[in-house]
């Protein structure tokens, strides 16, 4: 009876101590995945010297599950999104995060004396749509603004956009996919950025021999 | 050396005379922010050979040769010859307090900064602005005509163009004297602003299914953080 006691205690704890990790502040969130990642490359020389597939892989452990590739593609392609059927859809977000990773990952691996600063972050206990502001700072150069726009979905924040400088990493596609989708459909579309990934996989496997 | 003053001259006129045939091919394009699509694209062209072949590995060799210190007192220094305009257009566009700081940063760097060779000022705790009168256009209410791609100058929209002749016609180091100096310091400024650009060469050449409309996007996106000061307002992304 004492144990079962236990256990219940043990339960509602558990219980109670869930919703408040899955409801950690979204700026936390951002911070402590930066810290983490970052800490990893001071340490790593490989990624130092510019593995590709080791920081690719560092990316996808530790930054991926915090993103929502669906909603990131749907944002990319905009109007025609709807156009697109649910394989159609997959596809697309599959080629577009291959795509993703392999350019910003590369630009990690260029990561040297920077440091990233977080802004100051309000958002009222109800909002499910947010922006958290930094800054990363490098000497002898103006900071680079980052903003990363977070949604609450499933009880998990995720990132859907990423803007550096002003300039949004995912709707900067807009109008390119636009001209594919034009010139050759949604398959089209697909078709060209799993043609971009494959150049570019054979390009970094032959750098990566050297 | 001397003969780039009249050279600069003529780009403008030059650019003038393009300015024209822009104007006269308007055709109804597919992209409406980008009417001189056609003629952008062959400008873009000609800006790659270039870059490629002159302007880039200058570019890298000094990235390569000065150290960091060096390179950081050169931003620096540009940055303070240009302050007094950002303050003028802050006060332009009505933030005086903005303006403020400016005139501050300016005589801090100037004096404690030796001559602007380093940043005291953000040091202090006073942030540094980007301004030009290309942003305070945008803010008196002008339209942005459309994007155009400058040989030389690379990516600017009609508007950013005018601004960008008000901006240099007031560009203190043109008054460097003597002209050997000024010269010099042109092309210095010139050589440090496209090494800072090195970095996301290899991103866009990456990431880009079209290069030219990734820049050209690109640009768009970054010219609008700019005249909103970091904090636009969203755009519609419905899908």
């Amino acid at each position: 009876m004492h144990k079962m006691k236990k256990l219940i205690a043990l339960a509602a704890v558990a219980c109670l101590s869930l919703p408040a990790f899955a409801q950690q502040p979204p700026n936390d969130l951002v911070q402590q995945v930066t810290e983490e990642v970052l800490e990893i490359i001071r340490k790593d020389r490989d990624i130092q010297n510019g593995s590709t597939s080791k920081v690719i892989e560092l990316v996808d452990k530790k930054v991926l599950p915090h993103f929502n590739f669906t909603r990131m593609t749907a944002l990319a392609v905009g109007k025609d999104w709807r156009k697109a059927t649910p394989p159609q859809q997959q596809q697309l977000a599959g080629e577009f995060k291959t795509l993703l990773v392999r350019t910003y990952a590369n630009a990690l691996t260029g990561y040297r004396n920077q440091k990233v600063v977080y802004k100051p972050f309000k958002m009222k206990p109800d909002e499910t749509d947010v922006l958290v502001r930094t800054e990363v700072q490098q000497p002898g150069n103006k900071p680079i603004q980052l903003d990363y726009s977070l949604e609450l979905k499933d009880g998990a924040w995720k990132v859907y956009d990423v803007t550096v400088a002003g300039i949004s990493l995912v709707t900067n596609y807009r109008d390119q996919f636009g001209q594919e989708v034009r010139n050759g459909g949604i398959d089209g579309l697909v078709a060209s950025i799993a043609a971009k990934n494959r150049s570019l996989e054979a390009s970094q496997a032959k750098a990566e021999k050297k | 050396m001397r003969r780039m003053e009249p050279l600069i001259r003529r780009t403008l006129g030059a650019l003038l005379v393009a300015c024209s045939v822009v104007a006269g091919n308007l055709v109804a394009e597919e992209n409406p922010r980008d009417p001189y699509e056609g003629f952008n694209r062959s400008m873009f062209a000609v800006n790659e050979v270039v870059d490629k072949y002159a302007a880039k590995p200058v570019a890298q060799a000094y990235d390569s040769v000065a150290p960091l210190p060096v390179k950081a007192a050169v931003g620096n220094f540009f940055g303070n010859t240009g302050e007094l305009w950002v303050g003028v257009n802050s006060a332009l566009q009505g933030k005086f307090a903005d303006a403020g700081i400016d005139i501050g940063r300016l005589l801090i760097n100037s004096t404690i900064g030796i001559f602007g060779l380093f940043d005291v000022a953000s040091e202090l705790g006073l942030e540094r602005h980007d301004e030009d009168f290309g942003q305070t256009l945008a803010v008196w209410g002008v339209g942005d005509g459309g994007f155009v791609f400058w040989p030389g100058l690379g990516p600017r929209t009609v508007r950013d163009t005018a601004g960008w002749g008000v901006d240099y016609a007031v560009d203190p180091v043109r008054f460097f004297d003597p002209t050997g100096v000024r010269d010099g310091a042109m092309i210095v400024r010139f050589v440090d602003i496209r090494a800072s650009l090195l970095p996301s060469d290899k991103v866009v050449e990456e990431a880009a299914l079209d290069k030219y409309a990734y820049i050209r996007d690109a640009y768009l996106q970054r010219r609008r953080n700019q005249i909103y000061d970091g904090r636009p307002p969203r755009q519609d992304d419905d899908y």
